[in-house]
């Protein structure tokens, strides 16, 4: 194997490997699928080589060596597996066992404790400590984690992510040896703290637990879906862990290219609005008057049959779309294209857009964005043009007052009133919950959130990341851009598109700034559009 | 003189004014030749000093005894950043008493050498780190640089070279493991005292990322005398691998306990017979543990014909260490003594690597459930296999250390574990 100066050949395991000078031994082992035991080691903090679990055997060395900071050099032999390597940290293991209460079934870490997996694989099958267990309790950290002492695996990685990452140093090793705790420096706890969610994450053990999430669901009994985070327009990608049909928690995943390992704390905490029950479950049409009691639910088939029959009768009329910067690109491009057909007109988005960013100091291109939502910047590439105010109100009063079409994709009206769409000659309301802004409403469609269906957001950065079903769908709620597809291959006599990438393919077809992206390439990490990208008031 | 014991064995280099208060005063130690040894390093060169001290094969009293000019040589010699000297007088090997006695009595002794080894390394700045608990010798040393800044010794333009070099005094906060050079370093930089991950060596980053060098406070104190004599002179005392003059500190069940300069490769059986007036009398000897409380324990059939100097002591199965030489007659509690010595290290365990953390700790309950009749023979074979999981496991040695009595005293003591666990074992069958 022709070596250049950046390159070390080594064998690992038996297996030959050639990689870039300055990897570390696990690093290495890592990317041959060979994963060597670790605790404070991790990819986004800094090594400190103190849990002594990633000890292997490299040959010609006087003794095991932490393979978290010894670098790969040219002809090392490697044996992770060997006897001297299993027996290291068979030992290693026993002393973590010494101290950590075997509380696994109270335990909120249980199912994905590091602790478990690794003396379950490499561990003694009995432990020989007779000797009481040390007790320091429970603390209570402040923001949403508490500190179960007796669980420490002493790892610092919290510690480390406070001071590396946040760069707010508020966690510290008090005391030595084995009275060593984590605490927080004076009473001021992580309170006030944005993104210290994560340490909770970071946490190989049960030491460090969300409050939200405790005693709430076993780890077993969780399903993770590949997501994207929907409360900022950062777009951190996280998986979407839910049990019984509703979300329990989020939790980042990583990608080094968005958010690395993290997410912020707010995001993290907000999914109840995911899981609430007054969903629209039904289409609703208005058969004849204005009258709620003319108001019938129908099956989709007929539903969308007499929406066509209105939309043929209104004839040719001027369009006024509004579109929720939480709908998906495909959402947003199968109103866009269903507005084209009907004859065109404006469509528009409204957004929360804050005064400030809360920016990760140790990771300065993640930041919680001003722009609250996950898909303004799909919705601007789409041609939705932003209006409102920056708390995400108002710039509806043409729409409101239009007489001809009104379409409304997922925006609530929370602040409009209930004579938004009276005077329209065909107003559509596709939406999730039920609005009184949606009185005149001639349909009233539900339609799936982000967490029942498959899809793309664009982030700010013009980045097109996927996300995928989590959740099942209330009652008839279908996917938005099911419903307008159907509704614009009636009219134009094409085929209804089947899945969420055949809308997404015809974006790209259509759109120069999506052309030639496609479902396959942007996989689980995503891909860029291809063209420079700015918001009004960026 | 009136320092607690001297012997007519000895050869009293760095000692000879211990006992003196007067020589802590500037006036009377230049008058004895203090300072002299810094006239003449100007005048060699930093290089030339480098060569001397290698010439005279000292070897660091710290207790590693790496050669310390070849520890020098390993500093950039030419700088592009800052380089530190660091006196590491952070003694708390149990057993060892040495260079608080340095300090007390000759601090000038310790600056002159310190100034030297600066000069030679090309350092500007040296930090003197002070065991906490060391407050009269802090306050001595600190009036001994008062001194020297005043006449010109320390600071700028020092006596009329134009070098210019200045000593900061860093208290520690009462930690063993701020001995270990590396976690000096972080407590020195205000961190908490934890040993770092070697590479990188200090030579090359160290204290606030410079180049620093960390030597012990007896080798420093020799600097002067080699520069002064040279280093053919100081290869007079000693043996060919281990050269120079040693301070033992003996403690323990001898009738004349104390420090006493000898050179190295001196008969272990005659320092405790001879110099320190033999085991206290009416009592045989039991055990001596040869360099401070890390190193393996000798039985006293052992010590016969062990001569001490850093090979000497490795071949009879232990370590010179820093030449605290604990002497144990025939009433010592072997088991007691060791859970001691472990408990010791468990409550200095810096807590970051995970044996040193847990194993030390489950150690000293293991012991005092054997001192107190609740062990079984289990335990021993559960102590021995944990020193091995404690040995070469961590970033330092000190788990190394708390294993190193334990697995020697359960070989060579086996039979006081056994009395204690079959003691316990009637009583509880009683």
């Amino acid at each position: 194997m022709a070596n250049d100066q950046n390159t070390v050949t080594l064998t690992i395991d038996g297996q030959e490997v050639s990689i870039p000078r300055g990897t570390t031994i696990l690093q290495a082992a890592q990317r041959l699928g060979r994963d060597v035991p670790h605790y404070c080691y991790h990819p986004g903090l800094s090594s400190p080589a103190q849990c002594r679990l990633c000890l292997v055997e490299v040959e010609g060395a006087p003794k095991p060596m932490p393979s978290c900071v010894t670098q790969v050099a040219d002809g090392q032999v490697v044996h992770t597996q060997s006897e001297l390597a299993l027996d290291m940290r068979r030992g290693v293991l026993e002393f973590y066992l010494v101290n950590h209460p075997l509380d696994c079934p109270i335990c909120d870490m249980s199912g994905e404790c590091k602790l478990q997996d690794y003396v379950h694989v490499e561990g003694r099958p009995h432990g020989r400590s007779r000797e009481p267990k040390r007790v320091f309790g429970r603390d209570d950290f402040g923001g949403d984690v508490f500190y179960y002492g007796d669980r420490c695996v002493m790892c610092t990685r919290c510690v480390r992510f406070m001071t590396e990452v946040e760069r707010d140093s508020r966690l510290t090793v008090v005391e030595r040896g084995n009275r060593s705790v984590i605490d927080t420096f004076f009473d001021e706890g992580l309170d006030g703290t944005e993104w210290s969610g994560n340490i909770v994450d970071l946490c190989p053990v049960g030491a460090l637990v969300s409050k939200d999430f405790l005693y709430k669901a076993r780890a077993w009994d969780l399903t993770h879906t590949a997501s994207i985070c929907p409360s900022c327009s950062q777009g951190c990608n996280i998986e979407l862990h839910t049990r019984d049909n509703r979300v329990q928690r989020l939790k980042p995943r990583e990608n080094l290219e968005v958010n690395a390992f993290w997410m912020c704390d707010h995001g993290r905490l907000n999914y109840e609005w995911i899981n609430r029950g007054d969903r629209l479950e039904a289409p609703l049409v208005r058969t004849a008057g204005s009258g709620e009691a003319d108001t019938r639910a129908m099956g989709w088939k007929e539903a969308l049959g007499v929406l066509l029959e209105r939309a043929d009768a209104a004839g040719t009329q001027p369009v006024r779309a509004v579109a929720s910067p939480f709908m998906s690109n495909e959402d947003m491009a199968a109103l866009r294209a269903l507005v084209e057909s009907l004859g065109g007109g404006e469509v528009v988005y409204r957004s929360v857009r804050a005064a400030e960013e809360s920016v990760l100091e140790g990771l300065p291109t993640l930041a919680r964005r001003k722009e609250r939502a996950p898909n303004g910047r799909g919705a601007e590439l789409i041609g939705f043009s932003r209006v409102g105010n920056d708390d995400g109100t108002g710039g509806l009063d043409d729409v409101a007052r239009h007489d001809g079409i009104v379409l409304v994709l997922g925006d609530g009206l929370a602040d409009q009133d209930a004579e938004f769409g009276a005077s329209a000659a065909l107003y559509v309301y596709l939406g999730t919950h039920g609005s009184p802004a949606a009185g005149h409403a001639d349909f009233v469609l539900p339609v799936t959130t982000f967490a029942e269906q498959e899809g793309t957001f664009t982030n700010l950065d013009g980045r097109v990341q996927r996300f995928w079903p989590a959740l099942r769908a209330p009652g008839a709620a279908r996917p938005a851009w099911l419903v307008l597809g159907a509704l614009l291959a009636e009219r134009s006599g094409t085929e209804a598109p089947r899945s969420a990438a055949e809308v997404f393919a015809g974006l790209a077809q259509g759109s120069p700034a999506f052309a030639g992206l496609s479902y396959d390439d942007l996989g689980t990490r995503g891909a860029t559009v291809n063209q420079p990208v700015s918001l009004p008031g960026d | 003189m009136a320092y607690p014991y001297v012997s007519d064995r000895e050869v009293r280099i760095l000692s000879k004014h211990f006992g003196d208060p007067d020589q802590r005063r500037l006036e009377h130690a230049r008058a004895r030749g203090r300072y002299q040894a810094l006239a003449r390093a100007f005048e060699m060169g930093p290089d030339a000093v480098i060569e001397e001290v290698k010439a005279s094969g000292l070897r660091g009293r710290g207790g590693a005894g790496f050669p310390t000019g070849l520890k020098w040589s390993f500093m950039p010699k030419k700088p592009t950043r800052p380089h530190y000297l660091c006196c590491n007088a952070d003694e708390s090997e149990p057993g060892t008493f040495k260079d608080r006695e340095l300090m007390r009595w000759d601090p000038h002794q310790l600056i002159e050498g310190c100034l030297i080894a600066a000069y030679a390394i090309r350092a500007k700045h040296i930090y003197i780190y002070c065991r906490g608990e060391f407050f009269e010798t802090t306050q001595i040393l600190a009036r001994a640089v008062e001194e020297a800044y005043e006449a010109g010794l320390i600071g700028e333009d020092i006596l009329g070279s134009g070098v210019d070099i200045d000593v900061t005094i860093h208290v520690g906060a009462g930690a063993y493991i701020c001995g270990e050079e590396t976690g000096l370093m972080n407590s020195l930089e205000g961190r908490r005292g934890q040993p770092r991950i070697k590479p990188p060596f200090p030579a090359a980053v160290s204290a606030f990322g410079m180049p620093t060098t960390v030597n012990n406070v007896e080798t420093l104190s020799a600097i002067p005398h080699i520069v002064e004599h040279g280093g053919a002179w100081y290869r007079e005392y000693g043996t060919e691998k281990s050269p120079g003059t040693k301070l033992f500190c003996v403690s323990g069940h001898v009738n004349r306990p104390g420090n006493y300069e000898l050179p190295l490769g001196f008969p272990l059986m005659e320092l405790i017979d001879d110099v320190c007036g033999g085991v206290r009398d009416g009592h045989t000897l039991k055990a001596v543990i040869p360099g401070g409380s890390s190193v393996p324990i000798l039985a006293a059939d052992e010590c016969e014909g062990v001569s001490l100097d850093y090979e000497g002591v490795q071949a009879a199965g232990s370590m010179l260490g820093c030449a605290s030489v604990i002497v144990m007659d025939e009433t010592t509690d072997i088991v007691k003594q060791v859970r001691r010595m472990v408990q010791f290290y468990a409550h200095e365990s810096c807590g970051q690597c995970t044996p040193c953390r847990e194993g030390t700790e489950w150690m000293t309950r293991i012991l005092r459930r054997i001192e107190e009749g609740r062990g079984t023979e289990d335990d021993l074979d559960t102590l021995l296999d944990m020193s091995r999981h404690m040995t070469g496991t961590t970033i330092c040695v000190l788990s190394d250390s708390a294993g190193a009595p334990v697995v020697s005293s359960i070989r060579k003591f086996r039979d006081e574990y056994l009395a204690l666990i079959r003691r316990g074992e009637r009583v509880g069958a009683a």
